[in-house]
């Protein structure tokens, strides 16, 4: 906003920070120097003289970046190997170059054409995706930055025009357009604020700072003599590394990470920033780092290629059978064959060369009965695929309002992998919880304040209501529409309701004075900074974490409204002072004692200008304020400690609040000693900060407790509900604490009251190094094997077990020997949260998931932190709400919203796998049916290779006669509506299961195809063997007889996908009537084309066959002696065996779920996979809790930390 | 990750969302039943009634049309004649190769038919070869329907090897099939007068006007060392030689039958016909049988009792599972709908 050339707001940052700061610039000290200029640090930039960069040596790449997969030059071969890779296409082309040889039983054109077509098909596909990719790339390298052309003018430029060692000006919200130095920002610390969410996933802003001694150069004028030199590292994709020294006015200065800007983060809170050019296009640090995404095909698509190597073989062993056969006619019988000429020039048929003839013979065979791999699976899995995928983008139930975004099916790859996921892994941050903090309730004095309830409690109740009243019923949209609170909090970060405190009515209560402790605490106890809001006339806050900003918004709502912030001073407006009248207070901040991870508290030491008085303020982990606490400090600690664990099972983040007066002598002889040990430069610098900063924080007195909400995005819970109902487990992957992750665990109802935890968590850091592995790994595997005991003994059948896993226990629980004993464990657990786990181990534990249980794993995150398992997990999912957009390039699926993700599994996914799974069987049943067809009438040839089918009819049999109607039923097929997928998730289970892509029903599929093939070609044959078939005495040729047959064959095979089909909208009628109809169409045109182009079948249909009643009759009994088996089947199953979608079928077909709601809304309730997670899982604990309430009590974990602190800060 | 001095935007900063506002919704996918998949769809279920009765139906239809067919089948009356092996000279029944393939030898031979019932005309005259692969690929695909069609393509003979040019000059009709032209012939006679057999509108007819030209001459035929079958007239167009444009016609399967003419007067039960015919074709090289077939037609075409037998097998099979399925449906009787086969319910242990 309007904050340019308002430069400076005289803050220093680095003297309101007690210690975190205090880093002098040093010299480069001699041993670093050194390493600079050998292998790998050999990069020499020269800062301002850019055009030495244009010519050799230093010749470096441009910023052009292309992250495109072909050029115009090299698309049509690499393209067409990615196209033959397929061992498929690779046998097409083979064929269809064969067939421009004699030894091909078909025309060339009719091989080449339809793999011309499929490739081409596919092709034009990555072609647009990559044009697509070409555009972005276009967009992206287009864009202007201000660039110092010389004599301190700058101008714009477009990023992919700019070179190492320019000088660029980057103002507020641009991104950087490569690695910068910082030189210097609009602050006058050369600090600056940096958006770093599209490297590592962390929303909270970055400080990067300058060298002091370019601190100077502030603004354009001053680069018009600037020249300085850097020497680094050559470029690497480590992200927090960063060596190097900069030499300027003959001195040399280390370089540090903190320097260092990267390109595409972005540059927020400050006006603007110089910088010079050190990595350029495919050599930064973010695009060394991109990793080209895995190709992922999905288990259908694996398993269809082990079915079609099965047809491989099937199809070598006929045409061996084949070929044997000819080889053995040709020696024998054919001399005799005089209408032949068998002496004569016979080639191919020469009967005194049986085995060449045979072995010339194999490969006409190979190709002939090529129809049993059917080339346009490929093609017709490619359509089907991106006609699922524009469902899924125009779902417009996916779509968020909010955020203004469709789902996106990036890669169409992998729709029926969605119906198959077994185990999800979510991210937390930004997937789960919205990184938006709201002050809920607090605990002030032993009284607890805010009647609201947290989302999790909302949902219990909810849910416990509907459990209750049998007549309630349940939306169709399942959980979109109950998720809507009765009022949205008006104020972000604020959902505080109780009228005790609000509208300044805490003035009456009678712990008041506590309570204006309380809130001052609030006010005064961060490291933030106020930032006037224009528009609403109040302030925003620059708060290092979002809980620091919700208690600062909180103290404002109460009325202690922090305004201002000077270099030692901070200001509160209280709209009720004692006095009445709104004044502003000033307090002296004296010392600030920092939050680290370790410490689990911070302070700060003010004195109140008024009064004079010095008190130390102090919020910190419950655990941590509890041990400090003086001996008359715990009047509240009971009450509070209550609170707090009611806090922490609703999935709150608690803090405590405490604080202790100081006289002025007792802390002007601390703060010496502080002084002191801050300036002692040193190694043990900060053990002594820290050592002198505990004692002072002791003694406190106990004010009371917050607890904020993370808050869910919108219907999580819900959403994990189903999720547990469909039989999926989650496993929560965060970076965050423990305590926060079982914070979020308990507010997903991933935890519960009455789940046993396991935590599996190292304390000791102190052992020596070489004994911490060995230790550590005993002592996790001595856990492991107590749970797994634990577990074993467990006779409960509603024992839930959780296990929680930190970070660096992971780190061994990964490692080889003990990664299977953990995955037994985690598996047996209803739910497992891992914490302060790097990106790295994040997709480590996805790996470690996918291959060790062999089942579909689905990973879901927001961030680049989570690129990794995205991409490692058999499905990823990004969620494309907030700007960072690393997790969603990286994903196979984008959505806005983490509740989306029932929808796109339970509905697209179930629907998306059957419909793939059937279409895929019909394909082989298809191809079986009419290739093996051509295998018997070989028989009748003396193998010879000969096709009783025209070339055309075969050319067209895959690409135009039969491929609709499986199109069809891919795209349309839906075994029950949308409702009723979401109404009863159990039927989820059929896709994780595969029970429709099987070994048994693929072979089922592959006998039916057989017994089709036989039905067909013997009963044609009974009926036209030797035959006159028309009243008009003719008998019939091969062109009446393979006419025929293949209609015989285009009226089963039609039939067949009609009796497949469960849904028929006009579309798939359209299709499977409209392919029979296709063929009579083409025979007449066929038919009435030159007879040059038909050959033997000139007018087949109008002449010879149309006019034959037996032609007709064939046609009918051939195509209902093929069905009717199957019709059995499928009648039988549904009378002894339904499954679940047939019940489901016939109860809405009947309309019994709206005759009887009571049997529907009971059906429901019990469909649910029996879950220990989620909210009905919560519920029906607390429903067995109130009924039962037996001895179950001594089951209940201590969870100890169960109301655990929150951060202040972000995790290191 | 290390600053940690880092700080966020925690309190409201709502004024940039507004901008954004007046394209609200730009990106939302529009509603239509189609995107949707909402299509009104008939959703089939096989419900016990619907099972029954589409057995029952195909039952229904399909017996009366076997009855029919199998009727029709009954009234055609054929006779069949094999002469093969009865036309060879008793002396030469030992090599009947050397017998057939000397030109020298008298190859007139005398059969006599029985009509064992009325035949009402057309009588039609069949061959029927038997072990002859017409469908043979080499053999298939040895023609120029070029050629056939045009005379100014006298020339164009590729695809006709081996039988392409004799003598230097192309062969008109060329290739495999013309040069294996059947050349047995029949002379019927009943009570000694001549039963004439038309051999005009044997082939089809779409053949006789665009397969074979009108001016298309034979030429240069049956000029080669070896002489396959039947010479034909040179001074008769293609397309008027029509034992040439059915032989043309391969056949599917190696025994088969094509027609060779029509008697068009009635044959009475008893009655014997003498046939006189010229027993000049080889088929004792890979020892084929000959017959000659007369037959009537009906509006099934010759004698079918297989597709009778195919409908009437399939018909009774649907009515036996349309009692098969009403029994089972009796016996395990099964509400539809019935919630309780649902798998949940079924094993309330869970799966």
């Amino acid at each position: 906003m309007a904050r340019r050339g308002k430069k400076k707001n005289g803050l220093r940052w680095s003297k309101i920070y007690s210690f975190a700061c205090i880093r002098p610039n040093e010299v480069l000290e001699d041993e670093q120097a050194s390493s600079l200029g050998g292998p790998g640090y050999s990069r020499i930039v020269h800062c301002n003289q850019s055009h030495l960069h244009r010519q050799k040596p230093l010749k470096y790449p441009s910023n052009y970046i292309s992250t495109t997969k072909y050029n115009v030059i090299t698309f049509l071969p690499k393209a067409i190997f990615e196209q033959f890779r397929r061992v498929a296409n690779l046998y097409f082309l083979l064929a269809a170059g064969l067939s421009l040889t004699p030894i091909s039983p078909f025309s060339p054109f009719s091989m080449i054409a339809p793999l011309a077509f499929v490739v081409g098909l596919s092709m034009i596909k990555e072609a647009v995706e990559d044009w697509r990719r070409f555009m972005q790339d276009v967009e992206v390298n287009g864009r202007n930055v201000s660039v110092h052309k010389g004599e301190g003018q700058f101008e714009y430029k477009q990023w992919q025009k700019i070179c190492v060692g320019d000088v660029v000006k980057v103002e507020k919200d641009q991104f950087f357009p490569a690695d910068l130095l910082l030189l210097s920002s609009s602050f006058e610390d050369g600090i600056c604020y940096v958006e770093t969410m599209n490297l590592d996933g962390e929303t909270n802003l970055k400080v990067k700072r300058s060298l002091e001694v370019t601190q100077a150069l502030e603004d354009d004028a001053s680069f018009k003599d600037f020249t300085a030199t850097i020497r680094c590292e050559d470029p690497n994709p480590n992200l927090y590394t960063f060596v190097g020294n900069f030499e300027y006015e003959r001195q040399v200065y280390a370089l540090e990470p903190n320097h260092i800007l990267l390109r595409d983060s972005k540059l927020r809170n400050t006006t603007y920033v110089y910088g010079v050019i050190i990595f350029t296009g495919h050599d930064s640090k973010v695009m060394q780092n991109a990793t080209k995404s895995p190709a992922k095909r999905s288990r259908i698509e694996k398993k269809m290629d082990k079915v079609i190597y099965v047809l491989f073989t099937i199809l070598v062993l006929i045409s061996v059978i084949s070929s044997i056969g000819f080889a053995v006619i040709t020696k024998t019988k054919m001399p005799n064959w005089w209408y032949l000429q068998p002496k004569n020039d016979a080639g191919l048929y020469d009967p005194s060369k049986p085995v060449a003839s045979g072995l010339a013979h194999l490969v006409t065979a190979l190709i002939l009965y090529g129809y049993l791999i059917p080339i346009s699976l490929y093609v017709s899995i490619e359509v089907v695929k991106v006609s699922q995928a524009l469902f899924i983008n125009r779902d417009v139930l996916m779509y968020d309002e909010e955020t203004e975004k469709p789902a996106h099916a990036r890669t169409s790859n992998l729709n029926e992998e969605l119906g198959q996921v077994d185990t999800i892994l979510s991210d937390k941050t930004g997937t789960l919880t919205c990184n938006q903090m709201d002050f809920l309730k607090c605990s002030i004095a032993g009284v607890p304040y805010g009647v609201r309830s947290s989302e999790v409690e909302i949902a219990t109740e909810k849910q416990m209501a509907s459990e209750a009243s049998v007549s309630e019923i349940e939306s169709a949209h399942g959980t979109t529409d109950i998720v809507d609170r009765p009022q949205k909090p008006a104020i972000k970060g604020f959902s505080f309701e109780d009228d005790r405190l609000l509208h300044g009515n805490w003035v009456r209560e009678p712990t008041a004075g506590i309570i204006r402790l309380f809130f001052r605490t609030l006010a005064l106890c961060h490291t933030a900074i106020p930032e006037p809001n224009e528009e609403t006339g109040g302030f925003t806050y620059e708060a290092e974490s979002p809980d620091e900003g919700a208690f600062l918004v909180a103290a404002r709502e109460f009325g202690f409204e922090f305004c201002r912030r000077q270099q030692s001073s901070v200001f509160i407006k209280e709209k009720y002072s004692p006095s009445g009248d709104p004044v502003e207070r000033e307090f002296k901040l004296l010392s600030l004692l920092e939050f680290n991870s370790k410490r689990k508290r911070m302070s700060v030491i003010v004195r109140d200008e008024e009064s004079g008085k010095i008190l130390l303020l102090c919020k910190g982990a419950d655990s941590i304020i509890f041990e400090r606490l003086s001996k008359d400090g715990r009047m509240y600690l009971n009450e509070t400690k209550q609170h707090l664990n009611e806090y922490g099972e609703s999935g709150l983040r608690t803090l405590a609040l405490a604080y202790k007066v100081l006289d002025e002598s007792e802390y002007s002889a601390w703060d010496t000693e502080f002084q002191r040990a801050k300036t002692n430069i040193g190694p043990d610098r900060e053990a002594l900060v820290e050592h002198i900063s505990d004692n002072m924080e002791k003694e406190l007195i106990l004010v009371g407790a917050t607890a904020v909400e993370d808050k869910l995005q919108k219907g999580v819970p819900q959403c994990i509900d189903k999720l547990a109902q469909a039989g999926l487990k989650i496993w929560v992957l965060t970076g965050d604490k423990i305590e926060t992750a079982i914070n979020i665990g308990y507010a997903c109802s991933l935890l519960r009251q009455g789940m046993t935890q396991i935590r599996l968590s190292i304390e000791n850091d102190d052992l020596l190094a070489q004994d911490v592995n060995k230790a550590a790994k005993e002592n996790i595997l001595m856990k492991l094997t107590n749970a797994s005991q634990m577990i074993k003994l467990e006779k409960d059948p509603h024992a839930a077990f959780a296990l929680i896993i930190d970070g660096k226990t992971l780190t061994y629980a990964l490692e080889d020997d003990i990664k299977n004993h953990f995955l037994s464990i985690a598996v047996e657990c209803a739910s497992v949260i891992c914490c302060r786990v790097s990106p790295r181990q994040k997709a480590m534990v996805t790996r470690l998931v996918k291959e060790g249980t062999g089942k579909v794993t689905l990973a879901i995150g927001d961030g680049a932190n989570d690129v990794g398992m995205i991409q490692e997990a058999d499905i990823g999912i990004g969620i494309s709400g907030v700007e960072g957009m690393q997790a969603v390039m990286a994903s196979d699926f984008s959505i806005s919203q983490f509740r989306f993700l029932e929808r796109l599994l339970v509905v697209h996914g179930h629907w998306c796998y059957k419909r793939i799974a059937l279409m895929i069987c019909y394909f082989f049943y298809k191809n079986i049916a009419f290739g093996l067809t051509i295998f018997y009438f070989e028989a009748f040839t003396g193998f010879s290779g000969q096709s009783v089918y025209d070339d055309w009819y075969m050319l067209l049999f895959n690409v135009v006669l039969t491929s609709l109607p499986v199109i069809s039923l891919g795209v349309f097929e839906q075994d029950v509506s949308s409702e009723v997928c979401l109404q009863f998730p159990a039927l989820y289970q059929q896709g994780a299961k595969n029970l429709f892509f099987d070994w048994y029903r693929i072979i089922g599929w592959m006998f039916n195809g057989l017994y089709t093939s036989i039905v067909i070609f013997f009963l044609s044959i009974g009926i036209f063997y030797n035959r006159i078939f028309r009243a008009g005495g003719q008998t019939a040729d091969m062109a009446a007889v393979g006419t025929t047959i293949f209609t015989c064959i285009i009226w089963a095979v039609n039939l067949q996908i009609a009796l497949i089909m469960s849904h028929f909208t006009w579309i798939q009628h359209f299709f499977v009537w409209g392919s029979i109809v296709s063929w009579y169409l083409f025979l007449v045109a066929y038919g009435s084309s030159s007879p040059t182009l038909s050959g033997n079948s000139y007018k087949i249909l109008g002449e010879a066959l149309g006019p034959a009643p037996i032609y007709w009759l064939s046609t009918l009994v051939v195509a209902a002696a093929c069905n009717i088996p199957y019709l059995v089947h499928i009648s039988y199953q549904r009378v002894s065996h339904p499954l679940d979608h047939h019940v489901l079928q016939e109860i809405k077909y009947y309309r019994k779920d709206v005759e009887d709601e009571n049997m529907w809304k009971r059906e429901k309730v019990r469909a649910r996979q029996r879950t220990k997670i989620g909210l009905t899982a919560r519920v029906e604990a607390k429903f067995r809790q109130f009924a039962g309430r037996l001895s179950k009590k001594e089951k209940v974990p201590s969870s100890p930390s169960l109301s655990s602190s929150t951060n202040i800060q972000n995790p290191q | 990750m290390n600053h940690a001095n880092g700080s966020a935007v925690a309190g409201s900063s709502s004024g940039s969302g507004d901008d954004l506002a007046p394209r609200r919704n730009s990106k939302r996918p529009k509603y239509s039943r189609f995107t949707q998949q909402e299509l009104p769809a008939c959703k089939p279920i096989l419900t016990p009634k619907w099972v029954i009765s589409v057995f029952t139906l195909i039952g229904v239809i399909f017996v009366p049309i076997g009855v029919a067919a199998l009727l029709a089948s009954n009234n055609v009356v054929e006779i069949v004649d094999q002469y093969d092996d009865k036309c060879v000279p008793p002396n030469m029944t030992n090599d009947k190769v050397a017998y057939i393939q000397n030109a020298t030898f008298d190859k007139t031979c005398i059969r006599t038919l029985q009509v064992l019932k009325n035949m009402s005309q057309p009588i039609y005259v069949y061959y029927q070869l038997d072990n002859f692969y017409q469908n043979h690929r080499r053999y298939v695909k040895s023609r120029n329907d070029e050629q056939l069609r045009k005379a100014s393509q006298a020339n164009e003979t590729s695809g006709c090897d081996p039988e392409r040019t004799a003598n230097g000059a192309p062969i008109v009709p060329c290739g495999l099939i013309a040069w294996s032209l059947f050349n047995d012939t029949y002379k019927f006679s009943l009570d000694n007068k001549n039963l004439t057999v038309n051999k005009k509108g044997i082939s089809w007819k779409s053949d006789r006007d665009h397969k074979f030209g009108k001016d298309v001459y034979p030429k240069n035929f049956q000029n080669s060392s070896v002489i396959g079958g039947a010479k034909l007239d040179p001074k008769i167009p293609l397309s008027e030689q029509e034992d040439l444009i059915v032989w043309m016609r391969t056949a599917a399967l190696p025994t088969f039958r094509k027609l060779y003419g029509k008697i068009e007067q009635d044959l009475k039960e008893g009655d014997s016909i003498i046939v006189t015919l010229e027993n000049n074709y080889n088929t004792y090289s890979f020892s084929g049988k000959k017959k000659l077939v007369l037959s009537t037609s009906s509006w099934l075409g010759g004698k079918n009792d297989f597709l009778g037998i195919a409908y009437l097998a399939i018909g009774g099979l649907c009515f036996f599972l349309a009692v098969a399925f009403t029994v089972i449906y009796l016996v395990k009787p099964r509400k539809l709908g019935d919630p309780s086969y649902l798998s949940w319910n079924r094993n309330p242990a869970g799966n």
